[in-house]
């Protein structure tokens, strides 16, 4: 099923959570929300679960509008950041519950509620777990059995509330993969709230980059990677090295520094932010000849597959730089030696905001 | 350097070992203190209160709980704990839902609200009701047309007792429901529950120690109220006379081991309330400790997929 969200507003006192947000999920798909807390993001979830109503705007499902829809109507199923499991049921009663609060018409025999319900945990891998309780499971467990639960009333929206936030990190990695595989296992449109960049581009179909209560970019997760249409999302995703410089068209940034600007930019000198991600950074012990910046090498970290090096420029800025094992190894360098670094791509935003590529 | 850093510790050690010393005479002090003073003031009062109820022999004591007056006021207490304590169950459900579970305006005012019965003298509160339903009262003339008598019967008392234990189911559910939250609630609701279902299923089942704790101390102060009641009943024999109320009669009338034996038997309904009370109190530690560290089996439990597969 498909969801439109259209010009919804969300104000909570004099806090504005969303600002005139639109979107479009496709059916089937499965979406990330991403943006740091304060974003909206976990309200614009809630209103299209029905859990929070919008002062303006609507929310359609396949095109109709279910604004006025109680969340009980929606059929969405909801997982919640801390489970919300209830305590005093069994996994199994957890599960079931969804289907045994049903009207007497509707509610499946007891035999269709077992067998359903096995199935269920048999897909979340908790098959021996039934009669367990939920303070008796792990954390990556109950999240598990909330899924189960939320899937037992076979939603035609499943909707994620930072649904790993609460894990260690190797659990939430290994999470994360099995909900991807999971999804497309059923298929379901999913929606799901992190403020974990990894998590969204990892595990999404698209990413909705959220900022102070807008929508900042919405692309497939290399788009938004490689394509960020603002300042915003470029800082959001990823380690990156801001350059703070004034920009012109031809000649490099003012302040001395060769760093290399493209010509098609606008004519006429401008304050600028400079990006450079720590792998476009290339670093060398000698001058290339190339535009570079003099600095001093001031740490390494060198457990990882990628050589991370911090560089203390002549100008006082500090660098985060990455390059190849290889790489580091041929360079020889150490704490304190001179090196030259040298920009290799890079992504220029006016202080105004407006877009533009390197 | 290294011989200052030397002295300073030997310095040190002296007033260290002297606070260990004097903190456990402190400990001990005060321990003693206490318990002196709970024996004093507690235990001490108890043992007369039965001692004086089986000073003139059992008999005395038998015939003064199954005299008449007596098994009246009897039925009148226990009646009115049977028409407070629901009403105050409910009630206190209610406004605890309504603060913890919704956005409400004027939250922090009916919280403050509902402490107004802690803070007010019972006497007050009795005398409130007189002003509001008795005969010269802002009510007095309608009700006496209509025939219904609210002051010295039963309903007067009702309502006075109602004031006074208003607080306590809500005072006990309301830091509970906070800090429980509404995603339960909200889950429940998004699986296609009802409003009374959630109630019924999830709500109550995770609030039901508290509850009951709550319930038990509403209980024992509508046993032993005393000062509100007095102003409404109107200390009728037979009618509106309730425990307490008659063991104060019986007092100033001189028949003390009568007295006492009454007043025992509020002792005692008051310890089995304190023992009730403490077994829920430990069984809702034990569902508080179960939620936070997972219990025993958790540990074992902290497989994940990885080594599911």
């Amino acid at each position: 099923m498909s969801i439109e969200v259209a010009n919804v507003t969300k104000r909570f006192g004099d806090f504005a959570a969303l600002k005139d947000v639109s979107l479009h999920v496709n059916a089937g798909e499965l979406v990330a929300l991403l943006g740091p807390s304060g974003s909206g993001k976990t309200t614009l979830l809630r209103v299209i679960a029905g859990l929070e109503a919008p002062d303006a705007g609507s929310v359609l499902f396949e095109g109709e509008d279910a604004t006025t829809r109680h969340v009980r109507q929606r059929r969405v199923g909801f997982v919640f950041q801390h489970y919300a499991l209830f305590r005093h049921m069994t996994v199994f009663e957890n599960v079931a519950f969804g289907l045994r609060v049903r009207p007497r018409k509707v509610r499946p025999a007891r035999a269709e509620v077992r067998r359903r319900v096995t199935e269920l945990l048999r897909l979340v891998q908790l098959e021996g777990f039934a009669k367990r309780y939920p303070s008796q499971l792990s954390g990556g467990q109950r999240q598990r059995v909330a899924l189960a639960r939320a899937l037992a009333v076979e939603p035609k929206v499943l909707l994620l509330d930072e649904p790993f936030g609460a894990l260690d990190a190797k659990v939430r990695q290994e999470l994360r993969r099995w909900l991807r595989r999971l999804h497309e296992e059923i298929h379901v449109t999913s929606v799901f709230v992190t403020h974990d960049q990894d998590e969204a581009l990892e595990v999404a179909d698209r990413v909705v980059v959220m900022n102070a209560g807008h929508v900042e970019q919405v692309g497939t997760p290399e788009d938004v990677f490689q394509n960020p249409a603002s300042a915003f999302v470029m800082n959001f995703l990823g380690t990156v090295n801001v350059f703070h410089r004034r920009v012109d068209s031809l000649t490099p940034a003012a302040d001395a520094v060769e760093i290399q600007c493209p010509d098609e930019l606008p004519a006429g000198s401008r304050p600028a932010r400079i990006f450079v991600r720590p792998h476009n950074l290339e670093i060398d012990t000698h001058a290339t000849g190339k535009p570079s910046l003099r600095g001093r090498v001031q740490f390494i970290n060198a457990a990882g597959p990628q050589v991370k090096v911090e560089v203390l420029t002549e100008f006082g800025e500090v660098l985060q730089v990455e390059t190849s094992q290889e790489r580091y190894q041929a360079l020889n360098i150490t704490k304190g030696s001179e090196v030259y670094v040298t920009p290799k791509e890079m992504r220029v935003f006016f202080d105004d905001d407006r877009p533009n590529s390197a | 350097m290294a011989a200052i850093v030397t002295d300073a510790r030997s310095a040190d050690a002296v007033p260290g070992t002297a606070v260990r010393h004097s903190s456990a005479l402190v400990r001990w002090g005060l321990v003693l203190a206490a318990v002196a003073f709970l024996g004093l003031m507690l235990i001490l009062p108890l043992v007369i209160v039965f001692c004086g109820a089986f000073e003139k022999g059992w008999q005395t004591t038998v015939a003064a709980l199954t005299h008449p007056d007596a098994r009246a006021a009897i039925r009148l207490t226990a009646l009115t704990v049977m028409i407070v304590v629901p009403m105050n169950v409910v009630f206190g459900i209610a406004a605890a839902w309504a603060i913890t579970k919704f956005h409400l305006r004027g939250k922090s005012v009916l919280v403050t609200l509902i402490d107004l019965p802690f803070s007010v003298s019972p006497v007050i509160a009795g005398m409130v009701f007189v002003l509001l339903f008795g005969a010269r009262g802002l009510l007095g003339p309608w009700l006496g047309t209509h025939d219904i008598k609210i002051i010295f019967a039963l309903p007067g008392i009702v309502l006075a007792t109602t004031f006074v234990t208003l607080p306590f189911v809500a005072r006990e559910l309301i830091p509970l429901m906070q800090a429980q939250g509404r995603d339960d609630e909200e889950a429940a609701i998004s699986l296609g529950a009802g409003g009374w279902q959630t109630f019924f299923r999830v709500t109550l089942p995770s609030i039901k120690w508290g509850l009951a704790y709550g319930t038990i101390l509403c209980t024992a102060r509508a046993l032993g109220e005393f000062g509100a009641v007095s102003v409404v009943s109107g200390h009728i024999r037979g009618e509106t006379n309730t425990l307490p109320l008659h063991v104060e009669i019986l007092y100033n009338e001189y028949q003390f081991a009568a007295a006492f034996s009454v007043a025992g038997l509020l002792v005692g309904i008051a310890l089995l309330t304190i023992i009730a009370k403490s077994i829920v109190e430990w069984r809702m530690q034990r569902s508080v400790r179960r939620d936070v560290d997972g219990g025993p089996a958790a540990q074992v439990a902290s497989d994940d997929i990885g080594s599911e597969q």
